[in-house]
């Protein structure tokens, strides 16, 4: 079984639009939706859910007041400034315990918080995992990793041969957990200043971890000289350019029908998207061997 | 006044509105920008600042002088985030999981544990003709953005207008970088992703009690259901950018709105203006 995750660096770029139409392609794949903390995915898969389970995590610290004695020395250790006038600011705090720790009067005890849930799916492409970080919650992380773990452990039990992950902007800490030990990373971009900053960036974490990644230019036609630098970019790096999608309002027209894009038209653009999959499942393939 | 300019959902615009935002006001007031987007900062591309001071971001992670240790535990005992683990007689730092807290050195019997500064990125600060800017770079490779957010809004210099430019999510660097605002700033797309990631985003402003508003990018088709949910919210919707492939030309190429279109610096002056009334009416409520 091997994992394909969907990376892009820059929002907006189109990874749940692709990864929504990989999902109608395969025909055996486990779906994982890695952006917990604002996921898009099951918008299109129209899941229905079959298991939901709590994400226990991070912890805050309490302050008792009736046992405190005012003497500040947890205000003082904090380095995440939370502690103010003996109360916690339960935003600020990192859980790392060592007010906790420290408090001469035992006043102070560390709770555990419900940080979000998880979903395990059906839809009509296969289960779905997905989940939702409450808002304004940490270890986004650790929400990822037990979303592909939960992935992997279906297509182990199911005997698939895929894992479509779609993961979340950025590089830091939900990304990273949705990069290690994947097979290939797709990333996403855009002929657009930021889009080009973005993927550097982005493919300097794919080098980090040793994930060997290709690239996909979303828009293409948005402005040609940007798509050419893109592609001498990905020539000097050692990265394929493996798909151009053109710009078409078929994404946002079958977005607003709440359908992968491959589903609700048939059109140039749908057989792009195609080819793109036969080169990821080939990919993948190849790595297996 | 601290204005946040955030989203939910990537890609909708944030960083178009900050920087046309903050090109704006310029001529009026004295203004800020701020890219909190450490882990994908793009205003600069568009502002294109002259970088005067730059300063490394560093994280204090411990280290074990292993001749003093007695590998009693204590520190891999108090760590929340099992940074570090005694295994007999060695003691192993994981630095990648370390937050800094300072717990293990603090409560170590034999005092063998100090620390030292772990570069995790950099801050930088600098101007753009007569406007401030600061922005942050976590390193490639480093899964931490907090720490970075932190010190790049301590360059804040609160005594003008203060634009900040916040990362896509409603985790933890989002959170960082918009508390302490006046004001956030929604920009959302008329998509169901749009619709979907601009609740979650209010529900996260809500949290922090900070009042908001939305701006509709790429509006056109598909508007009505994001007005509906603002109507039934009771957000405003305080400006609207229309779906124009001559806007997202002028995007690509790192051309802001108001430079490339400047009948649009009328659109972002009245949307501060409106902004600014919301906040002093809210101050005033908060009064009385």
């Amino acid at each position: 079984m091997k994992e394909v995750v969907i990376l892009s660096g820059k929002g907006g770029t189109g990874k749940t639009s692709l990864v929504g139409s990989f999902a109608a392609l395969a025909r055996s794949a486990v779906l994982a939706d890695c952006d917990v903390d604002a996921a898009d995915l099951h918008l299109l898969l129209n899941p229905s859910v079959k298991e939901t389970l709590d994400f226990w995590s991070g912890q805050v610290a309490v302050i008792d007041n009736e046992k405190c004695t005012h003497c500040e020395l947890c205000q003082e250790v904090c380095r995440f400034d939370a502690i103010h006038d003996f109360r916690v600011d339960s935003v600020s705090c990192e859980g790392c315990g060592f007010c906790y720790q420290v408090c001469p009067a035992e006043a102070i005890s560390i709770r555990e918080c419900l940080s979000g849930r998880w979903f395990v799916s059906d839809t009509k492409y296969g289960s779905l995992v997905h989940a939702r970080l409450g808002v304004a919650q940490e270890n986004s992380g650790k929400l990822v990793a037990l979303v592909r773990q939960k992935a992997r452990q279906i297509a182990e039990k199911q005997g698939l041969d895929y894992i479509i992950s779609d993961g979340p902007p950025g590089i830091g800490c939900p990304v990273i957990s949705s990069l290690t030990n994947a097979n290939l990373a797709l990333l996403v971009t855009e002929p657009t200043l930021s889009g080009m900053h973005d993927l550097d960036r982005v493919l300097g974490v794919c080098r980090h971890f040793g994930v060997p990644a290709a690239v996909c230019i979303n828009k293409f036609d948005l402005n040609d000289d940007n798509t050419r630098q893109i592609e001498s970019y990905c020539l000097e790096q050692g990265v394929a350019v493996v798909s151009r999608i053109p710009f078409d309002n078929i994404f946002t027209e079958a977005l607003a029908h709440e359908q992968p894009v491959v589903e609700y038209a048939q059109s140039e653009i749908t057989s792009t998207i195609r080819s793109l999959w036969q080169y990821i499942t080939h990919a993948l393939e190849e790595e297996r061997r | 006044m601290i204005i946040s300019i955030a989203s939910g959902k990537g890609g909708t615009g944030k960083t178009l509105v900050a920087t046309s935002l903050a090109l704006a006001l310029r001529d009026r007031d004295r203004v800020q920008l701020v890219d909190c987007d450490v882990e994908e900062p793009n205003a600069h591309i568009f502002i294109k600042p002259a970088i005067s001071y730059s300063e490394a971001v560093s994280i204090p992670v411990p280290v074990v002088a292993e001749d003093k240790c007695s590998y009693c535990g204590k520190c891999a005992e108090v760590c929340a985030y099992n940074a570090i683990a005694v295994i007999g007689r060695r003691v192993l730092v994981f630095p990648e999981l370390c937050h800094g807290c300072g717990a293990c050195s603090y409560l170590c019997p034999e005092k063998a544990i100090s620390e030292h500064g772990k570069e995790i990125g950099v801050i930088e600060t600098g101007r753009s003709g007569g406007m401030a800017f600061a922005h942050g770079r976590l390193a490639v490779g480093e899964a931490m953005a907090p720490p970075i957010i932190r010190d790049v809004k301590s360059q804040i210099n609160n005594n003008g207008t203060v634009i900040v430019d916040v990362p896509p999510g409603t985790s933890c660097p989002v959170v960082e970088s918009v508390k302490d605002s006046d004001f956030c700033l929604l920009v959302t797309e008329p998509t169901p992703f749009g619709l979907n990631d601009l609740a979650l985003a209010v529900e996260m402003v809500r949290a922090l009690d900070i009042p908001c508003g939305v701006v509709l990018n790429r509006a056109g088709e598909g508007d009505s259901q994001i007005e509906e949910y603002c109507r039934k919210e009771r957000i405003p919707v305080m400006l609207r950018i229309p779906l124009d492939t001559d806007i997202a030309r002028l995007y690509s190429g790192g051309i802001t709105l108001v430079d490339g279109m400047p009948q649009w610096r009328e659109g972002f002056v009245r949307l501060f203006n409106q902004i600014e009334e919301m906040v002093h009416e809210r101050s005033r409520d908060t009064e009385r």
